[in-house]
């Protein structure tokens, strides 16, 4: 084996134009295959991030009609502690209401929230353009349409007034814009209390939501299993956002799927260069592996020779692919920017994905020498030695 | 004495359409430490017999026998080794790998043995070489130097794992009666001192004459079979 190795090397080193052009061959190959991935995990990871980055993503509501949960104190100290990806739970006392002021009425989503937890899911101090956030009773958060509709200032007072027809009047302490228009101009949030006193539900909410880390946001369903099983309560309903979000799934399968192609036919081609090229050095060769075998040595060190050429081929041109790749999508990153700065391409520079290319070029490479390795066994001594 | 190698009935046919008998039942055996010349005119046949003792061709038909054990019943690992360790190759062409310095084609076959090679084993390579007068030119890739040196690096390369045989074809082609004559005396010298069976293939009378026993060929068939 130390021998093949050698050989090899020399090999490589006395055809250096040549071996450079596989490297090369196979870097192009495996940096292709790594700007593609990072720009398909770039632009789905935007996607999902843009879709469910600020909302809930497993929710849980109770299944009855009075959508009330009752005793949500420990549940909510349960959830958080069953699975390390959940990032964020936050409770919530939703209901229908009508908003009131200067003669306007119109349908609104009250909100009573625990604004530190929601938070870690809406982002919702960053997300206040004027103002401050509830603190008190009846002070409520409004979306910035509602300004703009009905001309509302800070401390002015809006009337809620529930399904059963129960008035309340609330001061409006700041505007929030979530860039959504639904939400800008239907959601009003306060305090989980003034919420539970507003709609007569002390003691009680009506969801809880959670959001799960990056890593386990394609594992979403898998969280809300485990979190149906180890709560075990058949009064609550679990969804979670790939229920939700089901034609958004089935693009990001279809763009993934595109994308696995485009990498299988890089690789199938770099392995079909290498194992062509390779092709080529055992004949090149044939008069050395010749005297070699004329010496003694086995056919299974020959095979190990032409192993060992596209083990060192793959490692050099997986090593420079990987160089080139990381360049190429760090260029764009930095280099293609919108005029605010962000870059244009979101490229996911994942370094496990970027070793597991590198690997998968290496052990590609060893592949393609396969067919030469056993060409070189079959070779016969005398047909070289006759034929000078 | 032992015989180290024996031939019964050996005919080597080339081609399968058209059939070209080059051996015709050789019936042959060689003594273990003997010196022996093999002549004959060009395509009587002396390199396809050479070949088959070497064991890197196959006779049609007939038995090869090394010290008593058919070579048909040896693996292809088996005929490997047994290559490696029993014979030493000279070739009617050098032979040398391009890629590697003259040292290192020396070293090749121990390097096949063994893997490594130990700072004794250059050492030993280096005064191999300095025999055959090449310590200057040791650290040349084989394709640097001349057609005469070419073939005394061919020579020193086996003899670097001591072979019980060595299997020479022409080896003093290239080079000037002075230096045959000198390359002669130097393996003549090696079989006296390690009883190093050699087969020689030569076109020059000379040579012949100075080994113990002439096989000539002539038409695939022995002709003649001198011994002194
Ligand atoms: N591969 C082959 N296929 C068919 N015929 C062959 C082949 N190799 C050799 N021959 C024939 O076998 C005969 C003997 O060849 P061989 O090489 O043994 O001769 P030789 O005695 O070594 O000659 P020279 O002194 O020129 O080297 C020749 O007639 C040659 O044409
Ligand atoms: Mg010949």
């Amino acid at each position: 084996m130390i021998l093949g190795l050698r050989i090899a090397i020399r090999f490589l080193k006395s055809n250096k134009g040549q071996t450079l052009l596989i490297v090369l061959g196979i870097a192009i190959g495996v940096s292709v295959q790594i700007f593609i991935g990072s720009l398909i995990q770039g632009l789905q990871k935007g996607l999902v991030e843009k879709t469910i980055g600020n909302s809930s993503q497993i929710t849980i509501t109770s299944g009855k009609d009075e959508n009330k949960i009752k005793d949500y104190e420990q549940l909510v100290e349960k959830v958080n502690s069953i699975d390390v990806n959940i990032s964020a739970v936050s409770v919530s006392s939703d209901n229908a209401a009508f908003l009131e002021y200067n003669g306007n009425s119109q349908s609104l989503l009250v909100r009573g929230f625990k604004i530190d937890q929601a938070d870690d899911i809406y982002d919702i101090y960053d997300r206040i353009t004027e103002g401050s956030y509830p603190q008190n009773e009846n002070e409520i958060l409004l979306g910035i349409d509602l300004k703009e509709n009905y001309d509302l200032n800070i401390n002015d007072k809006v009337v809620i007034t529930t399904t059963k027809q129960k008035m309340t009047e609330c001061k409006v302490v700041g505007f929030f814009d979530f860039k959504v228009s639904s939400i800008n101009s239907n959601w009003g949030i306060t305090t989980l209390e003034t919420a539970q006193k507003i709609f007569e539900a002390e003691g009680s909410i009506t969801s809880i939501e959670i959001q799960v880390t990056d890593a386990a946001v394609f594992t979403t369903d898998d969280i809300a299993t485990v979190i149906k099983d180890s709560i075990n309560r058949q009064d609550l309903k679990i969804v979670h956002w790939k229920e939700q979000n089901e034609s958004l799934l089935s693009g990001l399968q279809g763009q993934s799927i595109s994308s696995y192609m485009i990498q299988v036919f890089v690789m199938i081609s770099v392995i079909l260069g290498i194992a062509s090229v390779l092709a080529i050095t055992v004949i090149q060769k044939s008069k050395q592996i010749g005297i070699l075998k004329a010496m003694g040595i086995r056919n299974s060190s020959t095979r190990y020779i032409f192993l060992f050429e596209g083990f060192i081929l793959g490692l050099f041109g997986a090593i420079l692919g990987i160089l080139f790749g990381l360049g190429l999508s760090l260029a764009f990153t930095k280099f293609a920017l919108n005029p605010d700065g962000t870059p244009v391409i979101n490229l996911y520079i994942n370094y496990s994905f970027i070793l597991l290319s590198g690997i998968i070029a290496i052990i590609a490479s060893v592949l393609a020498a396969l067919i030469p390795a056993v060409r070189s066994s079959r070779l016969n001594p005398i047909d070289i030695i006759r034929n000078n | 004495m032992n015989k180290i190698l024996e031939l019964n009935n050996v005919n080597k046919i080339y081609g399968t359409e058209i059939k070209n008998q080059v051996l015709y039942d050789i019936n042959l055996s060689f003594e273990e430490g003997s010196f022996n010349s093999i002549i004959g005119q060009s395509g009587s046949g002396k390199s396809t017999l050479l070949n088959i003792i070497g064991t890197l061709d196959k006779a049609t038909s007939g038995d090869v026998l090394i010290e008593g054990k058919d070579i048909k019943c040896m693996s292809a690992n088996q005929l490997a080794d047994y290559r490696n360790r029993t014979i030493g190759f000279v070739f009617q062409f050098h032979y040398l790998l391009p890629e590697f310095t003259v040292l290192e084609n020396v070293l090749m076959p121990y390097r096949i043995q063994n893997g490594k090679v130990t700072r004794d084993m250059i050492r030993k390579a280096e005064e191999t070489l300095k025999l055959v007068g090449l310590d200057k030119v040791k650290d040349n890739l084989a394709t640097k130097i001349s057609g005469g040196q070419q073939q005394r690096t061919a020579i020193a390369r086996a003899l670097i794992n001591n072979p019980k045989m060595i299997l020479a074809d022409e080896p003093t082609g290239n080079l000037d009666s002075d230096s045959t004559e000198t390359i002669y005396d130097l393996l003549r010298n090696i079989n006296e001192e390690y009883k190093t069976t050699f087969i020689i293939i030569t076109h020059d009378k000379r040579i012949a004459e100075k080994a113990d026993r002439i096989v000539e060929i002539k038409d695939g068939r022995i002709n003649l079979d001198l011994r002194k």
